[in-house]
């Protein structure tokens, strides 16, 4: 009996800590890379720029900026991780947030108006989620419905911009210091969103049943997990997270918009793969996402420093989204030599 | 009967016909047509002419999704095709002349077909996700368009160029021509050589069909590439509508419609089977749609919602769970009888 117990151990001691780290721990690999990544451009840009990159001011604009990708990043995370794909997310949140604008001018309180929106959100989430789940349609077709349907319905709701003149939507806006940093009320719920999203995909049952959905769809299924039931919530909160994405834009920038996050999808699809999560599915971290996010705002700010033209960021985050995904590809071809 | 239920044109070519039917009902002057000045007027022409762009995308997107792909960056690649060749004309001495066009658009169509090589050389060598590998030329693509063009908008005079998308031969529009052409060099290519089975070949099992001896990455990257080209020469067509080159309209979210169309036609994103004659539907489909929706009134913004509801209806027409719901109805009618006269049989013994 010893023997067949000590051969293994003897083996592990003959290898490196860093051989071990990296056979245990290989999904983490990317999302170490997209923090070094991270580092690497902060340190840069404090380096060559003017010198006043990292200023509470800088770092305080990068969370509150890209609080409403924030938002979308984890949803995405949760359907990317089961397999899916959800292109909706930009088209909800100018859905949800043109919504909330127009209720709120007409009169409905923020008390109604807000969990109106919310409910839209995680319907569109949940259409998707049942076309996916029951009539057998790819994630990509459903969620390109969901695309279609949410921009129709917000130029529906208004052809133009509207103002918010609310005080409980636009307290959500209000800057609270922390010596020279300062957060409002939509960081705080974009920081809970990415708390709770954590939780939920590490600590809960529902979580790891998404990650083994994404291993393999037929072995959850054989294992007893309610595949059917997860693959619809994972829209659903998909949706949901759009919708709030959709509240934090409008009271971020005081005024709903019905062109607002065109394209915004492709933004959230690319920092999520960044931050380490695989399109495969069954690998990623929320946490990841969240780093993928920062590493885009990042090179937003920077190009705005530089004064640089636009065109150039689009140019950066496709170079980028390439190297990390032939950096993941030649990670999984490694992980699964070894198994 | 049953075999026409069961073909996979059915469907779309009603889809089609119904769109038609309405559209006469609703305005009678929807079939007319007019000659002006030796030229053709009239809606179905104007849909005809309209289509090309995302009819020649369509096509290539065809072949790549019958590979088991997608290529998202056409939009991206239309506008970096269409900035090259405005731009060479721009630049040139001498912008009306036939020479200057014919080299704009000769380059603007390599440009696009390197581009293709790109997005292949991603999918088929370093075997990324077409999804994904497609995305970064996506995101970059209009970035460099906008490079090109120096960010503004460039506007050329250039009545060859114009000619492209805005001319006529034998009273029918040339870009009407070109799509034709294209719609037949492709179904040539495929259909009548053996290229058309292998694609189907490697979209139903890439590993099985090299293992047979099929070149699957070859195909693959061929696919790419020519909806690469496709794409650039779509590109050009639509810069010569407007003769501006605007990096960010032009194409702006074709990927879409074509991946759209060529599903409304009857091909499966799980590739391998492809139809061209269904994507030509499926193209003309949204392109009536479109102007239907134009038609009404609709804000062109809510288009969207339209779509949107097409595209429900579609995949569930297409979806097995429904066909399985369907059958069991007509089961349940079809039974009804014979159990009363066995009834009535046993009755009588």
């Amino acid at each position: 009996m010893t023997t067949t117990i000590d051969a293994p151990l003897t083996h592990t001691e003959t290898r490196s800590w860093y051989q071990v780290f990296m056979s245990r721990h290989a999904s983490l690999v990317p999302t170490f890379a997209a923090v070094a990544i991270l580092m690497l451009l902060l340190a840069g840009a404090e380096a060559f720029l003017r010198g006043d990159f990292i200023t509470p001011g800088t770092m305080s604009a990068l969370l509150l900026d890209n609080g409403p990708l924030l938002v979308m990043a984890v949803g995405m995370t949760f359907v990317i991780v089961t397999g899916g794909i959800d292109l909706s997310v930009g088209s909800v949140m100018a859905f949800t947030g043109i919504l909330l604008a127009t209720m709120l001018s007409n009169g409905v309180s923020a008390a109604v108006a807000i969990p109106v929106i919310l409910i839209g959100g995680a319907l569109i989430g949940l259409l998707i989620g049942v076309l996916v789940q029951y009539f057998d349609v790819q994630p990509f077709i459903a969620s390109l419905a969901g695309l279609f349907l949410a921009r129709g319905l917000a130029f529906l709701v208004n052809l133009s911009s509207v103002r918010v003149e609310n005080d409980a939507v636009l307290w959500l806006r209000t800057r609270w210091y922390v010596g020279d940093f300062y957060i409002t009320p939509t960081g705080v719920i974009a920081l809970l969103v990415v708390a709770l999203g954590a939780f939920v995909m590490q600590f809960t049952r529902f979580g790891r049943t998404i990650y083994a959905i994404g291993g393999n769809v037929q072995s959850a299924h054989l294992m007893g997990l309610n595949v059917a039931r997860t693959r619809l919530l994972v829209y659903v909160i998909s949706g949901l997270c759009a919708g709030l994405a959709g509240l934090v834009l409008t009271a971020y920038s005081g005024a709903g918009y019905p062109r607002n996050g065109i394209g915004t999808e492709l933004d959230v699809i690319a920092a999520v793969v960044i931050g380490g999560t695989l399109l495969t599915g069954g690998r990623g971290y929320v946490l990841g996402s969240m780093v993928g996010v920062f590493v885009y705002g990042t090179i937003k700010t920077i190009i705005s420093f530089l004064g640089a033209e636009q065109s150039w960021m689009q140019i950066i985050v496709g170079g980028l989204l390439l190297l990390f995904i032939v950096v993941q590809r030649v990670i999984v071809a490694r992980a699964d030599r070894r198994e | 009967m049953k075999k026409l239920f069961k073909h996979r044109l059915t469907w779309p070519v009603a889809a089609l016909a119904a769109l038609v039917v309405i559209n006469t009902i609703a305005r009678p002057q929807f079939l007319s047509l007019t000659v002006k000045e030796n030229q053709l007027y009239g809606p179905l022409v104007t849909i005809l002419r309209d289509s090309a762009p995302l009819m020649l995308v369509a096509l290539g997107m065809t072949l790549v999704i019958a590979t088991r792909g997608i290529d998202l960056s056409v939009g991206a690649v239309m506008a970096v095709s269409g900035a090259v060749s405005l731009t060479i004309i721009a630049r040139s001495e001498a912008p009306g002349s036939f020479a200057t066009v014919a080299i704009a658009v000769i380059v603007g169509i390599l440009v696009a077909l390197v581009l293709g090589v790109w997005n292949g050389f991603l999918v088929s060598v370093l075997g990324i996700q077409p999804i994904i590998a497609t995305l970064v030329l996506m995101l970059a693509g209009r970035g460099v368009a906008l490079l090109i063009t120096g960010g503004a908008i460039t506007t050329v005079v250039s009545p060859p160029y114009k000619w492209i998308a805005a001319g006529y031969i034998a009273y029918l529009p040339v870009a009407m021509f070109i799509s034709i052409a294209a719609i037949v060099a492709v179904a040539l290519f495929e259909r009548r050589t053996a290229l058309g089975v292998l694609t189907e070949a490697v979209g139903i099992n890439p590993e099985a069909s090299r293992l047979a001896g099929v070149r699957s990455r070859s195909i693959i990257w061929g696919a790419y590439i020519v909806s690469g080209v496709l794409a650039g020469v779509a590109g050009i067509i639509f810069a010569g509508r407007t003769m501006a080159a605007d990096a960010n309209a032009a194409g702006f979210m074709i990927e879409l419609y074509a991946i759209l169309a060529v599903v409304l036609g009857g091909t499966s994103l799980m590739g391998g089977k492809f139809s061209i004659a269904g994507t030509v539907i499926g193209v003309l489909i949204i392109q009536t749609l479109d102007s239907t929706i134009l038609f009404l009134g609709v804000p062109s913004a809510q288009k969207p919602l339209f779509f949107a509801i097409v595209v429900v209806i579609v995949v569930l027409i297409q979806s097995t769970r429904v066909h399985d719901f369907g059958r069991s109805v007509g089961q349940r009618f079809a039974r009804k009888e014979p159990t009363d006269i066995r009834i009535d049989e046993e009755v009588a013994a």
